[in-house]
């Protein structure tokens, strides 16, 4: 089976024009299955329920999948509410976040998705997220291909895998508000200040190292996370999927890049000085080969693709 | 039991004191200094203090265990980390273990080993630990549901609110942390440590580890902490420095330096007693299995005498400040927090 690419959810606070604007082109890209909804912060209201499935049908006609992708942390009643909105939908498959939304969608008798925050590091977890309902996970994004390795071998029947090979790496969630402590700002009155960052924010070490990224209640990577020379490694290790994370620019260009790869069109080498120029911070990969996260390898090619 | 407080239209203990126990001296003076119950780990990745040194081998556990017995106090042991793809046979020994032993409770994070545990010991009473990021009742019901959990500990990202409504629609009863160091992100969703190492709470058992860990003096005084060669600190000459925990350094973020993500604090909830009560909060949880003895002795005994006055008399109960003072002086940067309890933190 050949390899399908995904858009993950914009993980950002961007306003409605820029993100309907995103999905026209993205409609018209290569792209396969298409994550939509807010995961980060409920407080970003510029996109509501009902504007989220007009762009679900929107994408539906133009031939993609559409997965509604829930909430990672649920505190408050009102995103208990949306979480259970979104899994009380039957027109579309949900990617579940927490395991609130698996509770509810498996007692729906539901099929579902997992996004790389559900904790599965073993194959006794698959096969119990499996009988209740799991028809595709997403590898932690903490693992990589030699623990892949095993978890595919052991894999249930008939489960999909999917794997995040582009964009900063989500890594942390928090109660607090970082962009709202930036700017000096109770998260109760952030003046939804992350709408000024559309890649996030950097938070750089005293030596100018650029180390995390700082988006909301959400960390992540400052170094974008690319995998783009591993696909043959995946396709053989059985890969279903790989997910592309959204930026604020170059994304359908990522999505070209990507989808040339995979119809074995151009090697992943004739992408990686642009790529490189897409990833306004760096370049990371170190996750995947066992290392630090924000480890960048030096494997030559060839070396990187028969491992 | 002597410390504890039964309730007998819940069935429940209310603010069961819950203390740390990186080792044998650690137990003993959690149990002398009024524990209700103990938490230990083994000596392997199967919990999330895995640092040199600390930690239970067998005869350590049964002694520890036989102290705490005599003397009416429960010892649960933390098997929370998540079991890694080719290792998941030390989870299964670190579960078969707890079982003979037979302690009272296992606090456990993984689905996989909560699935072992149930299925081979059904009678094995299991808490779900804080590493689960369990944050509302509709994950609690998941575990409850399909591995009959007894109890679990929340995240330290609830307001105080948030607390009570989990605990309202919960299945279970609800333990939350009282006192030690804070951790800002969800605990079970932080990849920050192995981002910079390699090595998480999910995957090894640790933080920030120490193995990681340079401290540099510079030629003028200034001291510089690092992990895997990433700055997270630096230090005037005089100035007081803290471990390098990746989450509480002074970073860069807008051309303004500060500590970005948190400062060296610890939680103290010393004077959200009353409340923690009236919601019903079944336990307090102290952090710091890695601390010495000498800190779980104090500690216990500070939130033993606290939650006892404040039992007496929830009306007119304060916390006194010969407590707060005692507690800073084990606290992460001489400072403590209300942490995300109290809203105007977030």
């Amino acid at each position: 089976m050949a390899i399908k690419l995904s858009l993950g959810p914009v993980l950002y606070y961007w306003s409605k024009q820029k993100l309907l604007d995103f999905y026209q082109y993205i409609a018209k890209s290569d792209i396969d299955i298409v994550y939509l909804g807010e995961v980060v912060c409920s407080k970003r209201l510029e996109m509501k329920f009902n504007d989220w499935m007009e762009l679900a049908h929107m994408l539906t006609s133009h031939g993609k999948e559409v997965v509604l992708s829930t909430m990672t942390l649920i505190e408050a009643s009102s995103e208990r509410s949306r979480m259970r909105r979104f899994c009380e939908q039957d027109e579309y498959c949900v990617e579940a976040n927490d395991f609130g939304a698996i509770e509810i969608l498996s007692q729906r008798g539901k099929s579902y998705v997992t996004g790389s925050s559900i904790n599965i590091y073993n194959e006794r977890s698959l096969k119990i997220l499996q009988k209740q309902g799991l028809k595709r996970w997403n590898l932690s994004v903490e693992l990589g291909k030699e623990q892949l390795g095993i978890l595919q071998n052991n894999r249930p029947d008939g489960l999909e895998t999917e794997v995040m090979v582009w964009g900063r790496i989500p890594l942390a969630y928090s109660a607090r508000c970082f962009t709202a402590r930036s700017h000096n700002l109770p998260k109760d009155n952030c003046q939804f200040k992350c709408i000024d960052d559309p890649d996030g924010l950097l938070m750089k070490t005293r030596e100018n190292q650029e180390f995390l990224c700082i988006n909301g209640i959400q960390t992540q990577s400052a170094l974008t996370n690319n995998l783009i020379e591993q696909l043959d490694v995946m396709q053989n290790l059985g890969v279903d999927v790989v997910r592309i994370s959204p930026q604020s620019q170059h994304t359908l260009q990522i999505i070209e890049a990507f989808s040339q790869v995979l119809a074995k069109k151009q090697p992943a080498q004739f992408f990686i000085a642009q790529l490189t120029s897409y990833a306004t911070t760096g370049l990371c990969d170190g996750y995947w080969y066992g290392q630090a996260g924000m480890t960048k390898t030096t494997i030559p090619l060839k070396q990187a693709e028969s491992a | 039991m002597l410390n504890s407080y039964f309730n007998f239209t819940s069935g429940e203990y209310i603010l069961e004191l819950v203390c740390p126990a990186g080792n044998l001296p650690s137990l003993k003076a959690a149990v002398d200094n009024g524990a209700d119950a103990v938490y230990i780990g083994f000596k392997d990745d199967t919990n999330a203090r895995h640092f040199a040194g600390l930690n239970f081998n067998d005869k350590k556990a049964l002694s520890g265990l036989n102290y705490a017995k005599e003397r009416g106090v429960k010892v649960f042991a933390a098997i929370n980390t998540y079991a890694q793809t080719g290792g998941f046979i030390r989870w299964q020994q670190a579960v078969d273990r707890a079982q003979e032993l037979q302690l009272d409770a296992l606090i456990l994070a993984d689905i996989g080993v909560m699935d072992y545990a149930c299925e081979k010991y059904p009678d094995l009473r299991l808490h779900l630990s804080v590493q689960a990021s369990a944050t509302n009742p509709e994950a609690l019901e998941f575990y409850h549901r399909n591995f009959n959990i007894q109890r679990a500990v929340l995240p330290r990202v609830l307001s105080v609110k948030q607390v009570e409504q989990v605990a309202q629609f919960s299945p279970v009863p609800i333990e939350v942390f009282g006192f030690g160091s804070l951790c800002v992100m969800v605990e079970g969703r932080c990849l920050l440590s192995s981002y910079a190492t390699g090595r998480s709470p999910n995957t090894y058992g640790a933080c920030s580890p120490g193995s990681h860990v340079q401290w540099q003096e510079k030629a003028n005084g200034v001291l510089e902490t690092r992990l895997n060669n990433v700055l997270i600190d630096r230090f005037q000459e005089g100035e007081k420095a803290g471990y390098p925990t990746l989450c509480k350094g002074r970073f860069e973020v807008n051309k303004h330096t500060f500590y970005a993500l948190e400062e060296p604090t610890s939680l103290n909830t010393l004077s959200l007693l009353p409340q923690l009560q009236k919601i019903g909060v079944t336990a307090l949880k102290i952090e710091g299995r890695q601390r010495s003895p000498a800190y779980v002795a104090l500690v216990t005994q500070i939130l033993r005498d606290a939650i006892d006055t404040m039992k007496k008399d929830p009306e007119h109960y304060q916390a006194k400040d010969e407590w707060m003072d005692e507690l800073l002086k084990v606290s992460e940067g001489s400072q403590t927090t209300l942490g995300a309890y109290h809203r105007p933190w977030q």
